[in-house]
């Protein structure tokens, strides 16, 4: 109700300003701004997913000549075929980003074909030449190098060497932040160990500060998560007075004491490159992939409780990562059932397609996928 | 926290601290309803109360303070749905089954909108009692970590078990759950009981929402209450509408919640998605049991569900 009355508002000011500038000036058509459109799964400032990309989208708003459109809360079903439609025709979107997983399939393949002068570009791992139209794309960040430098922290901060992972679907994703933190952790500190309870699904407050107890229970001191919004998972973390590992976005602010450090997005940086493209009259690419050395993903800056060993080694090995002299997926390396999972001698850049199918938890890790 | 390995005894352990953890909402809505359909009236709506109860204890708590506050006004705010409620089912050919379905969505709508502002900032937290603090084993101290409202919900359980059955008040609401002409008879007004009976139901729907968003997960989001509204009016069912009972199918609920995780981090990681699904099962398989279709359900409230 209320996202249908912000679009005519929104559309009643567009007119007006278009109105306005029509009357000033007969070349008004040359300062038109570039809209873009974005739209959330969920809130926009839930501490998690949502917000890391709005926070994208604010970036976005400061700059000249740009309009951003944005709608928060639309369910992965045709409503989102609605939103695009809304803010192509009444907004006057060029560059649209859907941003949840669910949205790229049928429904902006749907609209791309509809609106074929429109860009759409899709969060996620999603796009395929062969079979997609040129002008949808996707983009993703390799965060799991931010997740491997949380690990490395985790692991030399630990007392117990257990540390706890809150997940909520066995994905490919998923577990491929799973490992690179576990990986991270065991490079410092070849005890530790990582323990990992699926909740079963993207948001569950009560689930996940169950999970988070049932960890503390047993041990666990360091707690980091893959949900949608870690907020409850810090918070009680925070309360039962261990350490804690963000993801997202920033959370210092909810765990003043424990919070080491986390894994965050930093879309803006993605879309602010899409966007000067597009007022150059380019095209944004159709399949942008990158980590830190993109500046995609970054890490939180330190709690005060990471030592200054924990915080050289993290540094010395960011160096390595950023100058490809470093790799986190390399042989031998076993699952927790023993199996080989990559041959000795192996070793695999962020960009290789196996890693965006992982299907295993290595060695270290206690849980199973399914 | 230094950690002894209890090894599976965790899981016992766990699923207590579980119950003790998670059951509070379900006990609060449970009794609420149950006093409700008592009275001859369904309120379907109780999800939705929940979630106003969750909104507004947070965002009172932040504004003010006070968490406690906070508890009152989502205790009043629930005392108005659930008199809108009576009061929409006092009209001629008014369905409550329907009616308790819209202001379920009214509710979770409603609280989604104005609780937009509270997502982000921390509010004050209830707090819990430790009385876990004679053992030595922190397991054991963690899960008798005991905030005051699920001791309260204990209290209330066994203050309306005796009310409906030992005070005047009490048989009035039997009364007017059991039949109306009978009711009339005794020259009690069944409007109002039903009114009074399905405002103060919503009540307790307010604190228990006020318990979700200040004590345990203790944030408000809108994923908060994953369907406990409506889980806990289904379990007054099983619990045949005995306020005693539906303490324990609380508890059992609030227990089967927690056995996923425990199991998970104590090594057993076989099929946990079936785990998850064990408070749902169970109902299922409870309703199963208990049902039949040669008899009404023994217990229910003989107007229940009847339309004027």
């Amino acid at each position: 109700m209320i996202d249908k009355f912000n679009i005519g508002r929104r559309a009643l000011l567009g007119g007006a300003a278009s109105a306005a500038a029509l009357g000033l000036a007969g070349g008004a058509q040359a300062q038109k701004p570039l809209v873009v459109g974005f739209i959330y799964v969920g809130p926009r400032d839930d501490y998690g997913y949502n917000q890391a990309h709005a926070e994208g989208a604010a970036v976005l708003k400061k700059m000249a000549g740009v309009k951003v459109v944005e709608e928060e809360k639309v369910p992965e079903t045709v409503a989102v075929e609605k939103s695009m439609e809304s803010m192509i025709n009444m907004d006057g979107a060029t560059l649209l980003f859907p941003t949840s997983f669910g949205y790229f399939d049928p429904h902006m393949l749907r609209m791309a074909a509809k609106y074929p002068k429109v860009q759409f570009r899709h969060c996620g791992g999603l796009w395929n030449q062969a079979k997609n139209p040129m002008n949808t794309g996707s983009y993703f960040g390799y965060i799991d190098e931010a997740q491997y430098l949380a690990g490395i922290v985790a692991g030399m901060t630990t007392k117990s060497g257990k540390l706890g992972f809150v997940a909520a679907k066995p994905i490919p994703q998923v577990l491929r932040n799973i490992n690179a933190f576990t990986l991270g952790a065991r490079s410092v500190n070849p005890k530790a160990t990582t323990q990992v309870i699926f909740t079963g699904d993207w948001s569950l407050p009560v689930k996940e500060a169950e999970a988070t107890n049932s960890m503390i229970a047993q041990g666990v001191d360091v707690v980091t998560c893959h949900v949608d919004s870690p907020k409850v998972v810090i918070e009680t973390a925070e309360r039962a007075g261990i350490f804690t590992s963000g993801y997202h976005t920033n959370q210092a602010k909810l765990a003043p004491k424990g919070y080491l450090t986390g894994a965050e997005w930093q879309w803006e940086k993605i879309y602010v490159d899409f966007v000067e493209t597009m007022k150059k009259g380019g095209v944004p690419g159709n399949f942008v992939r990158g980590g830190l050395k993109e500046g995609y993903v970054k890490t939180s800056p330190f709690g005060p409780a990471v030592s200054d060993a924990a915080k050289a080694k993290v540094e010395e090995v960011r160096k390595g990562i950023i100058d490809g002299s470093f790799a986190i997926f390399k042989g031998p390396l076993k699952d927790n059932k023993g199996n080989t999972v990559i041959a000795a001698g192996t070793t695999y850049t962020q960009t290789e397609p196996v890693l965006e199918g992982m299907n295993y938890l290595v060695e270290g890790v206690l849980g199973a996928t399914s | 926290m230094d950690g002894t390995d209890l090894g599976l005894w965790g899981v016992p352990l766990a699923m207590l601290a579980g119950a003790i953890r998670v059951s509070t909402p379900f006990i609060f809505v449970s009794l609420g309803e149950c006093l409700t359909e008592r009275s001859g009236r369904i309120n379907l709506g109780l999800e939705g109360t929940l979630m106003m109860g969750a909104m507004t204890a947070y965002g009172t708590a932040l504004l003010s303070g006070s968490p406690w506050l906070g508890v009152l006004v989502a205790a009043g705010v629930g005392l108005l749905l659930g008199a809108l409620h009576a009061a929409l089912c006092q009209l001629p050919k008014v369905n409550d089954i329907a009616t308790g379905i819209g202001l379920m969505l009214f509710g979770t709508g409603l609280a989604f909108f104005l609780g937009k502002p509270y997502i982000q900032p921390k509010a004050p937290n209830l707090g819990a009692l430790d009385l876990g603090a004679w053992s030595s084993i922190s397991q054991v101290q963690q899960a008798l970590q005991v905030n005051p409202l699920f001791l309260i919900g204990i209290a209330l359980a066994f203050a309306l078990a005796w009310a409906l059955k030992n005070t005047r008040w009490g048989l009035i609401v039997r009364l007017a759950g059991e039949s109306v002409d009978a009711a009339l008879a005794i020259g009690a007004s069944v409007g109002r009981v039903r009114l009074l009976a399905t405002a103060v139901g919503g009540a307790f729907a307010g604190i228990g929402g006020a318990f979700l968003s200040l004590y345990y997960p203790g944030s408000w989001n809108e994923g908060l209450s994953s369907g406990q509204g409506l889980m806990a009016v289904a379990l007054v069912i099983f619990a045949r509408w005995d306020p005693i009972r539906c303490l324990w199918a609380s508890l059992l609920f609030g227990a089967a919640g927690a056995i996923s995780p425990a199991l998970q981090s104590v090594g057993v990681t076989q099929g946990y998605y079936l785990f998850s699904a064990a408070p749902y099962v169970l109902t299922l398989a409870l309703m199963i049991a208990t049902c039949s279709p040669a008899r009404s359900l023994r217990g229910a409230p003989g107007e229940l569900g009847a339309v004027k």
